[in-house]
């Protein structure tokens, strides 16, 4: 067919182009763009926009029983902080919920622990997950009053339930996907039992136990307002979810907006604070994650 | 006095068969293999993919025990892995992500009480910079390109001074230029140590070149077909082409060749 076209081409040798008589290399991004990839930035403006549409909304239905403006809660957020009730009251509930938070993890550590070591282990974890995981942790606390009267004992107990299996679950499948060349390392290095537990599996399965922990903290945020909502004080003293209880009853309907925004900017703190610097300093840092 | 110390045998494989499980049926990788692998040795497993060369590897490791015969370094029977017979892998991933270029180099040192924390830095810097990879021994891995994370996989090896380094393809995941460039690397490093060396490959080329005693295996199951020598580096090509082309007689087509090689004369 194209045998009358010639495909010979003459031998192409150049030496490459010095490095300094080059133009641009590296650019500097624009003052936008570097301004544009600072995530709390760009999270701060959502937060405003929402702040925003908030207080138009409450003013155009100016109907402070349903539903106070922005400035209306923030007002009475800094009354309520400026008393010492709302600080007061948070720190209560923080108690309990670290009390719940910490001895779930504890248990749930304790079990995966137990998973990873046996067969039996395994197949003991994932019935009582499959079991406890879809049960609402709020729906124990009726029984938990029962067992451990009216007090913070029957709301830890809740919490744990709460937490015990989100982290447990999240812990335990990233500990399965640990890639199998790690597991032969470790065990190269001689490493057994819980040093290979601890100096391993741990770091190895970091990003989902991470998830877990993040699950489990929200679940056990949720839990507790709920559980405070139900039945809160105990020695005279309530949280955050009776607060907003006592104040829905003296139809203080600011008040119980600004114990609501109480319990989402402790989330805010917690996962924007808390949990991102983990993740920065962790499984971004290893490149585990991005 | 060296040819004393190389009489001495590093590694003993007896009569080893193994098999592994999976879901319906029970597979023999290997059929009663023997060999030995004497001190200073860079002793090469080759055969084609299914003969159990790497499987075996892992046996030496410790991760796999013999349903028949029995495996040994230095007299004592391997029944679990351990810190005298380093593996370096073929996966990229067997760097700890979690710890620097220098803190994975050290980690095995410390964690099995070999050295204390300072004498396993000074030790990982040294071998981190026999690897000359010394200006990223504060990297984390994610951040070093292939070879380069196969590089530190192979300072580790060597800072544990182990019995026997293992190597499973360790060069099988790189590009062509940067392995050839990894195996004339590992050479001059054995030139440096004379460490002892059991080198699982694929390749007939990789072998010829790296090892100094090559082991062909046949598949299906594993059983050892030949042990030969290698040749040395300064080799001619002629004579390289030839081991080459006999030792590929001997895998493939045993048979074929020889008949071509009538016909020639």
């Amino acid at each position: 067919m194209n045998t009358d076209i010639s495909l010979a081409r003459p031998e192409v040798l150049r030496d490459p182009v010095q490095g300094t008589s080059f133009g641009v290399v590296e650019k500097p991004l624009s003052a936008f763009e570097r301004l544009y990839n600072l995530g709390f930035l760009r999270k701060t403006l959502i937060l405003l926009a929402l702040a925003l549409l908030w207080e138009v909304y409450g003013r155009w239905l100016d109907n402070s029983l349903l539903f106070p403006t922005f400035g209306d809660t923030v007002r009475a957020l800094a009354r309520n902080v400026a008393d010492g009730t709302l600080p007061q009251r948070a720190w209560t509930s923080l108690q309990v919920l670290l009390a719940g938070y910490v001895a779930g993890i504890l248990l749930a550590a304790l079990l995966t622990v137990v998973a990873i070591s046996s067969r039996a282990g395994t197949d003991f974890l994932e019935t009582l997950t499959s079991m406890f995981n879809p049960l609402p942790a709020i729906a124990l606390l009726p029984l938990a009053l029962l067992w451990f009267g009216l007090g913070n004992a029957s709301v830890v107990f809740v919490l744990v339930h709460s937490v015990l299996w989100a982290v447990a679950l999240n812990t335990h499948s990233g500990f399965l996907s640990v890639s199998n060349t790690l597991r032969m390392v470790g065990r190269n290095y001689g490493l057994r039992g819980l040093r290979y537990v601890w100096l391993i599996l741990i770091p190895a399965a970091f990003p989902s136990i991470l998830t877990g922990l993040k699950i489990g903290w929200a679940f056990a945020w949720r839990t507790l307002i709920a559980a405070e909502l139900v039945f809160g004080v105990s020695a005279g003293s309530g949280g955050v979810g009776w607060f907003i209880y006592e104040n829905k009853n003296q139809l203080e309907i600011a008040n119980v907006f600004a114990g609501l925004l109480t319990v989402i900017l402790i989330g805010l703190f917690v996962e924007n604070v808390v949990f991102s610097s983990i993740e920065r300093r962790t499984v971004r840092r290893w490149g585990m994650q991005h | 006095m060296t040819a004393m110390q190389r009489a001495r045998p590093v590694v003993e494989v007896d009569g080893v068969t193994l098999q592994y499980k999976t879901a319906r049926h029970v597979v023999t990788a290997t059929y009663r293999v023997d060999f030995q692998v004497l001190q200073g040795d860079r002793f090469v497993l080759l055969g084609p993919s299914g003969c159990g060369k790497s499987t075996l590897l892992k046996a030496v490791g410790g991760y796999l025990t013999p349903t028949e015969g029995e495996i040994r370094v230095q007299g004592r029977k391997v029944d679990q892995p351990g810190p005298d017979r380093m593996m370096v892998f073929q996966e990229f991933d067997q760097l700890l992500p979690w710890r620097t270029v220098k803190q994975n180099v050290m980690f095995p040192l410390v964690a099995s009480g070999k050295l204390s924390m300072r004498d396993a830095e000074e030790k990982a810097l040294h071998c981190i910079a026999k690897v000359n990879l010394a200006q990223f021994a504060d990297s984390l891995p994610h951040m070093l390109s292939g070879g380069m994370k196969q590089r530190v996989a192979i300072a580790r090896g060597m800072a544990m001074e182990p019995d026997v380094l293992l190597m499973d393809e360790p060069f099988a995941a790189l590009d062509a230029l940067t392995r050839r460039k990894m195996q004339d690397e590992l050479l001059q490093l054995w030139d440096d140590t004379h460490f002892t060396v059991l080198f699982v490959t694929h390749s007939i080329a990789e072998a010829i070149k790296i090892g100094t005693r090559i082991l062909l295996l046949s598949p299906h199951p594993g059983q050892v077909k030949a042990e030969l020598d290698s040749l040395p580096r300064e080799a001619a090509s002629a004579e390289l082409e030839q081991l080459e082309r006999r030792i590929h007689g001997l895998l493939f087509s045993e048979q074929a060749t020889e008949r071509e090689n009538a016909h020639e004369h």
